[in-house]
């Protein structure tokens, strides 16, 4: 194995892999900067995981919409925050041409207590069950018994729920469970997940949704969904929408660009956002000092033999390949346990929080090339020590 | 000190692989500046083995190293076969080492590498056609230095001995046209030092290979073809075999 491995380095350096023929002598020291770059690509794929998580379980609720455009208030970031939009909005907005039709989405935070006394946070929407707010046939499917009063479907994704309570809902015996001063009956189920302010959905009808949440106004949803007719642009209405409605108190926006106000909101203003993008340098950082810590150990350790290879005649960029060649190895080597112990942790966080950690494709390019980068640059540092290696000296 | 001979030759260098003229140097700064060699003036026959001696801080391994392009050349001239190396280029100086061989006190062999790999080293330098029979220019020298059973032996599985023995190899595989050597026996014993003098002899008749070497082993002095003598940064004696 190491003998094809150096037979598959020498024929890519085109020279004796000198580079690997050194981490490899001292199996103990390359075993522990592999161990470094790993770590360092553990903390930088979690981390990375994390905002994915987090933007992941931004996107889904806008996903299940059925809607090509949402009307917001002008102040709103994200689905939960912003003041509500004046119903007559939706009045106008269905006068222009191209919008085919209109649902008022109601949104709110209940408190579901457990019988342990833990409590599940749940993100409410309140929805008109005779208008096609959803995208989603499990959830229209159900829409009828969303009609009576105080029953609600539930996401059955819902985090820390015993697996039982779903199970007696799929087998046709409702729950109901306190909230808000009423009683909810949870007759169905739907699916999105939780994230990382909330830990499940729940629907409930919009007049349910009044009762439950008495201050709101009927006339004052969160947002209006828009559906638009067929061939109709998205950025023609919205365009259009803006020009017809009070900027002041109401924004058109595509769902899309709605995802991406929502997701630069929470990745770059919110804390939890700004500490995983704070992680991922730290990550960076450690997997630099480790991998210069190594190279320049490395440099200095074979000075003699390099200042014997410069008297015979190596040039400079000889020396620069040999230690490129070492920061490329620990950084495709150390990739290779990092990533697979990511997607291991990635499942184990994934099965305990309910947020959506998955190892993407790009991902793994991206940090695999980062790393590239980052081992790159410590050995980049860490030929200054090169210098030292002065032939003179040897006699 | 340059005999006369040397003198008449001096207007035709190209004869000489090393020629020496009004060569000084200089250790420090300012205050603490020191002068180390003085005046030097003597040309190096080609494919003879000249050795340098004198008491240590003679300026012998200064010389040593100014010919061997390995220090700059500050005041006067070394011409090294047929290029001046005051004022070069760090690439012309580069380029010009791999004309030379080194033999170094130390052996300086990568400990990660194997007998054959290090000797290897002193090929690759000069390209890909110089790598063609690699192996078996490697395991002929090292064979010749009685190596050929620990070809793949890693330098932690020699002696010092051995070790010595594959820097010779190393120094030698590239076929230079002058090599310098420092203490090259050292580590040696008689049978194995007398092998290593008497293949640097033979490349000086048969390939027209030039040695300069610091020694003060009384078996190589004897098989010296010229023995040129320092004391304080001046040539003192200049002794020349017939």
């Amino acid at each position: 194995m190491m003998r094809r491995l150096e037979a598959f380095f020498e024929k890519l350096t085109g020279r004796l892999p000198i580079g690997w023929l050194q981490l490899v002598h001292n199996k103990m020291r390359f075993g522990a900067a592999l161990a470094g770059v790993a770590f360092a690509d553990i903390l930088i794929l979690m981390q990375l995981g994390f905002m994915g998580g987090l933007v992941d379980s931004i996107k889904f609720p806008y996903h299940q919409m059925s809607a090509d455009l949402i009307l917001s208030a002008s102040d709103m970031n994200t689905l939960a925050d912003g003041g509500p939009v004046p119903r007559q909005r939706m009045y106008e907005a269905l006068a222009v041409s191209g919008v085919k039709s209109a649902s008022p989405l109601y949104y709110g935070k209940i408190d579901w207590k457990q019988p342990d006394g833990t409590v599940r946070t749940l993100d409410t929407f309140g929805i008109d069950p005779a208008r096609v707010t959803f995208a989603t046939p499990e959830i229209n499917a159900q829409l009828d018994v969303l009609k009576l009063p105080d029953m609600a479907l539930l996401d059955r994704r819902t985090r820390n729920v015993p697996k039982a309570v779903f199970q007696r809902i799929d087998a046709g015996q409702p729950i109901t469970f306190e909230a808000k001063g009423r009683t909810l009956t949870v007759e169905k189920l739907f699916s999105i997940g939780g994230g990382m302010t909330t830990d499940g959905y729940l629907i409930v009808s919009d007049q349910t949704f009044l009762n439950l949440f008495p201050q709101r106004a009927a006339g004052a949803p969160n947002h209006i969904l828009l559906r638009l007719d067929a061939g109709v642009s998205r950025d023609a209405v919205a365009m259009e929408l803006r020009q017809r409605l009070p900027g002041y108190d109401t924004a058109a926006r595509t769902i899309d660009e709605a995802i991406t106000k929502d997701t630069a909101y929470q990745t770059t203003q919110r804390p939890v956002g700004i500490v995983f993008g704070f992680g991922v340098a730290i990550g960076i950082l450690v997997g630099c000092i480790i991998v210069y810590q190594v190279l320049s150990t490395d440099v200095a350790d074979h000075i003699r033999e390099y200042a014997t290879f410069k008297a015979i005649g190596y040039p400079q960029s000889f020396f620069l390949g040999i230690v490129f060649e070492e920061a490329l190895i620990l950084a495709v080597f150390g990739f290779i346990p990092g990533v697979i112990v990511a997607m291991l942790l990635y499942a184990l966080v994934s099965s305990v929080t309910g947020l959506p950690l998955n190892m993407t494709l790009v991902r793994a390019i991206s940090v695999l090339i980062g790393t590239m980068a980052m081992c790159m640059i410590s050995g980049a540092v860490a030929t200054r020590k090169l210098a030292r290696a002065n032939p003179a000296d040897l006699f | 000190m340059i005999d006369t001979a040397d003198n008449s030759l001096a207007t035709s260098t190209a004869s000489y692989p090393i020629v020496v003229r009004d060569l000084g140097h200089w250790f420090g700064e300012d205050e603490a500046r020191k002068q180390v060699l003085f005046d030097l003036d003597f040309a190096v026959d080609a494919g003879k083995l000249t050795v340098l001696m004198g008491a240590s801080g003679s300026g012998k391994t200064t010389l040593l190293t100014l010919m061997g392009c390995l220090r700059r050349v500050e005041q006067g001239s070394v011409m090294l076969l047929g290029s001046e190396l005051h004022g070069a280029s760090e690439p012309t100086l580069v380029e010009k080492r791999r004309h030379l061989g080194f033999i170094f006190q130390a052996h300086n062999l990568h400990d990660s590498l194997t007998a054959m790999q290090n000797v290897r080293m002193g090929l690759e330098v000069h390209g890909e056609r110089a790598m063609a029979h690699w192996q078996d220019a490697a395991a002929h020298l090292l064979s010749a230095l009685g190596l050929q059973e620990r070809l793949d032996y890693l330098p932690a599985k020699l002696s010092g001995g051995q070790k010595q023995r594959v820097a010779v190899a190393r120094a030698l595989v590239g076929n230079p046209d002058i090599v310098f050597a420092d203490e090259p026996t050292a580590a040696l014993d008689k049978d194995t030092g007398a092998v290593v003098v008497h293949m640097l002899k033979q490349l000086g008749r048969e390939r027209g290979t030039t040695t300069v070497m610091v020694t003060h082993d009384n078996r190589i002095l004897e098989l010296a073809d010229r023995i040129i003598t320092l004391e304080d940064g001046r040539i003192v004696d200049d002794l020349r075999r017939p």
